[in-house]
């Protein structure tokens, strides 16, 4: 593969979309895919068919549009987006094809959902058929490793990618150009490069919906990362629960192999790549990056002390590169238009765009772009629509079982990464999950240590006993049962897994904890000194054993 | 000859000590006579850093760092006995003691058990977190050995014993979390496994009654872990 041939390829994807007059993309991640948005597609493709529309109008399975809340999602060449479209709806979608659009399924484009949105990462998320390279390549795609093989050294790229001032998006915003710059100077036989596709916080969704919906993205990504520290094998760990992103995948580097971007010899360069797959077998902890070594090496997944860090002493001893998704992802856009442009959109000390998963009490629940430096009020009321049913807001989780729980008054911060650390939780890997009046924050803190205590992987005491003991306290507190001493017992043990635990996971376990302690103490007053929860979710058993 | 930038001097607990830039501050202090407790980590075995109970300060560190695995630095200023630490130490012990059931009256290593004497040694007199009371197996299926996950604190001694020295790897961890257990070969009794080679290192390395030898009653169980730093000496002598 060429340069040329590469423009070659891009001219005539683009010349064959441009000989089909008209388009209609159905969403065929796995959100849609969800309420039969397959079968969407067969029933226009049928309809077509039986028109013998074929020379004008095609049908494309595309990624992820964004309002998952609303599939499933069809969008015409028109720009008109429709929602909730069932099969029966396909022949009137394609009478409007010409004419006005479809007023009955109309999903209109013009709200903030979708106008407060900076898309870089999912920028061909809804628009490529993630299954063909050719419409990756068609929109510029693979254009930067092109760029980065034939113009740039690896010291270039790196400091494009520090100029950027990206910082790791898989949740502790580690600054991804200091990374790449250890891994590079790290000397070793043999380099890895691994991604991060272990997506484990629960209501987090950007990372498959990324795989499934513009999986050369990533792969192009770890190639340049490859090429910038001087690896020649990446490894992608993608968990088994995903398999439609491992399926599309699996497509992609197959695809990728076929044209020469991935292999020996990448464009005629002496630079040589392979991506391989390693399936994670749905433990929680393998995202903490010396467990997720450890799992690709195949042993069990259980988290080392660093140092050494894997920059120095990763996969099989040897210098390695990981990031998430969501970072590599990040890369072609920051290599095609320069760090700089990056380093342009976001806060001081966050830059570019953040993926969020919004979910729970919010009309608009889906996946969002924007850049760093929005409120959470943008987030949540703006872009998410606002809670449903007239219910009032409470608070909005994020950072999963390592996040916190943030209250009203916290809303108008910007969200970036120091702002949230210093509101008591985290950025996190992106998952936002809304909650309203009606959820008891004592019972969503119980909720997120009874899966910090399952997915502790047991390898160290502190996180394997503390998890449980606070799971048992929280859990009489919830049974309405909990008197003072219990309240301490708590917070001893919350300092304790704080500073003593092995890994991340124990680490933060307390914080969900923590943050609602401290916004929410009156709700644990009343469960404790008045024995009642006022949002009416914690029962006292009728039978109370001996907790 | 060991080249003289390999030389490094620290304080530790304020005393000035010297160490070579390979070893741990753990190793360092014990040669100095410094106590650091310690369960998971044993003399002639890889380190894990999983007990926590050998967390150390040092300056200029936020974190607190596990003695076993930390590497000297030139410069460092460890302290290893502070309110904070040793608070943090009898509560990792108290959990330990309420996860399983660990009853010393009837223990075959009561009085010489590490679990029991750095308890003593810390002043634990009291549990104050809940017991769980789990319901765990024996396992006594071997002709010589006896398992008893009662006691079993999960430091994987056992693990690294069978699969580093002996190299039998008999030993793994089975399950996650509260629910994690020592188990020979595939889950198997001990006394059907086809890897073990009843060489009894495990039995020896373990710092509690979890493994003992069969026909000990209680107390009579003494662990002779010397074999081991003589065993990897000689094993470096030939090499």
């Amino acid at each position: 593969m060429t340069p040329e041939e590469l423009e070659q390829i891009s001219q005539s994807e683009q010349e064959a979309q441009s000989r089909i007059p008209h388009r209609v993309n159905v969403c065929v991640a796995a959100g849609c895919l969800s309420c039969q948005s397959q079968s969407v597609k067969d029933a226009l493709d049928k309809e077509i068919t039986r028109r013998g529309w074929e020379g004008e109008c095609q049908t494309k399975g595309v990624g992820c549009m964004g309002l998952c809340a609303e599939g499933p999602l069809v969008s015409t060449d028109a720009n008109a987006m429709y929602k909730h479209v069932g099969v029966a709806d396909a022949p009137e979608i394609l009478d409007s094809i010409d004419g006005a659009p479809l007023e009955r399924l109309i999903c209109p484009t013009d709200i903030p959902f979708f106008t407060r949105q900076n898309k870089i990462v999912l920028e061909n998320s809804g628009i490529i058929d993630a299954e063909r390279i050719e419409d990756y390549i068609g929109l510029r795609g693979y254009g930067s490793l092109i760029k980065v093989l034939t113009e740039m050294t690896p010291a270039e790229v790196i400091q494009e990618v520090t100029k950027s001032g990206l910082r790791g998006r898989g949740g502790a915003g580690y600054p991804t150009g200091l990374k790449w710059s250890t891994v590079a100077k790290a000397s070793g036989k043999v380099k890895y490069v691994v991604c991060n596709a272990d997506e484990g916080d629960p209501g987090a969704f950007m990372d498959r919906s990324v795989l499934e919906s513009d999986p050369h993205r990533v792969l192009e990504g770890m190639l340049i990362g490859g090429y910038a520290v001087g690896a020649s094998e990446g490894f992608i760990y993608v968990r088994a629960e995903y398999p439609l992103a491992i399926k599309r995948l699996k497509t992609a580097i197959r695809q990728a192999e076929r044209l020469g971007l991935l292999g020996a010899n990448i464009c005629g360069t002496r630079f040589n790549f392979r991506i391989d797959l390693r399936l994670g077998a749905g433990a929680f902890v393998c995202g903490e990056e010396t467990a997720l070594i450890a799992s690709v090496e195949g042993k069990r997944g259980t988290p080392r002390p660093r140092p050494p860090y894997p920059a120095q002493e990763g996969l099989f001893g040897e210098p390695t590169l990981i990031n998430n998704v969501e970072t590599f992802a990040n890369i072609p856009p920051i290599i095609r238009n320069g760090g700089e442009w990056l380093a342009r959109i976001g806060t001081e000390k966050s830059k570019g765009t953040k993926v969020f998963a919004l979910a729970g009490r919010v009309q608009n629940t889906g996946l969002v772009e924007v850049s760093m430096g929005v409120t959470l009020r943008e987030i949540v009321f703006e872009i998410g629509g606002g809670i449903p049913d007239g219910k009032r807001f409470k608070a909005v989780q994020t950072g999963g079982p390592s996040g916190g729980c943030l209250p009203a008054d916290v809303l108008d911060m910007p969200v970036d990464y120091e702002s949230l650390t210093k509101a008591g939780s985290i950025m996190g890997s992106g998952g936002m999950i809304v909650m309203d009046e009606s959820s008891c924050m004592v019972d969503v803190a119980k909720y997120f240590m009874d899966f910090c205590m399952t997915e502790s992987c047991g390898k160290c005491v502190p996180c394997r006993v503390g998890t449980y003991q606070m799971n048992r306290l929280l859990g009489k507190i919830t049974s309405l049962s909990a008197d003072a001493t219990d309240i301490a017992m708590l917070n001893e043990l919350c300092e304790l897994l704080k500073n003593t635990s092995l890994c991340g996971l124990g680490q933060s376990a307390p914080n969900p904890v923590l943050s609602t302690m401290r916004s929410f103490a009156e709700e644990y007053e009343a469960h404790v000194e008045e024995g009642r929860c006022p949002a009416g979710v914690c029962k006292s058993p009728q039978n109370p054993v001996n907790p | 000859m060991i080249p003289a930038a390999n030389i490094k001097t620290l304080k530790i607990d304020d005393q000035d000590v010297s160490a070579r830039s390979d070893e741990t501050i753990l190793e360092v202090a014990r040669q100095n006579n410094i106590f650091i407790p310690r369960l998971c980590e044993l003399k002639g075995l890889s380190t894990l850093g999983a007990c926590r109970l050998c967390l150390v300060e040092i300056k200029g560190s936020t974190k607190l760092l596990p003695a076993c695995v930390t590497r000297v630095e030139e410069g460092m200023d460890v302290t290893t006995h502070s309110e904070r630490l040793d608070r943090y130490r009898r509560a990792i012990l108290e959990l330990l003691f309420t996860e399983r059931n660990h009853v010393c009256s009837v223990c075959v290593s009561n009085g010489h058990c590490e679990l029991q004497s750095l308890t003593q040694r810390l002043k634990i007199t009291h549990v104050h977190f809940p017991y769980r009371y789990p319901v765990t197996d024996v396992d006594a299926s071997h002709e010589r050995f006896i398992v008893d996950h009662n006691r079993c604190i999960l430091c994987s001694r056992c693990v690294r014993v069978c699969d580093e020295v002996e190299g039998a790897h008999t030993w793994d961890v089975m399950g996650r979390g509260i629910d994690a257990k020592v188990i020979t070969d595939m889950n198997q009794p001990w006394g059907s496994s086809e890897t073990c080679t009843t060489c009894g290192k495990c039995v020896h390395v373990c710092p509690t009654g979890a493994l003992s030898e069969k026909g000990r009653s209680v107390a009579e169980m003494l662990k002779r872990r010397q074999f081991l730093p003589y065993l990897t000496l000689m094993r470096e002598d030939r090499e």
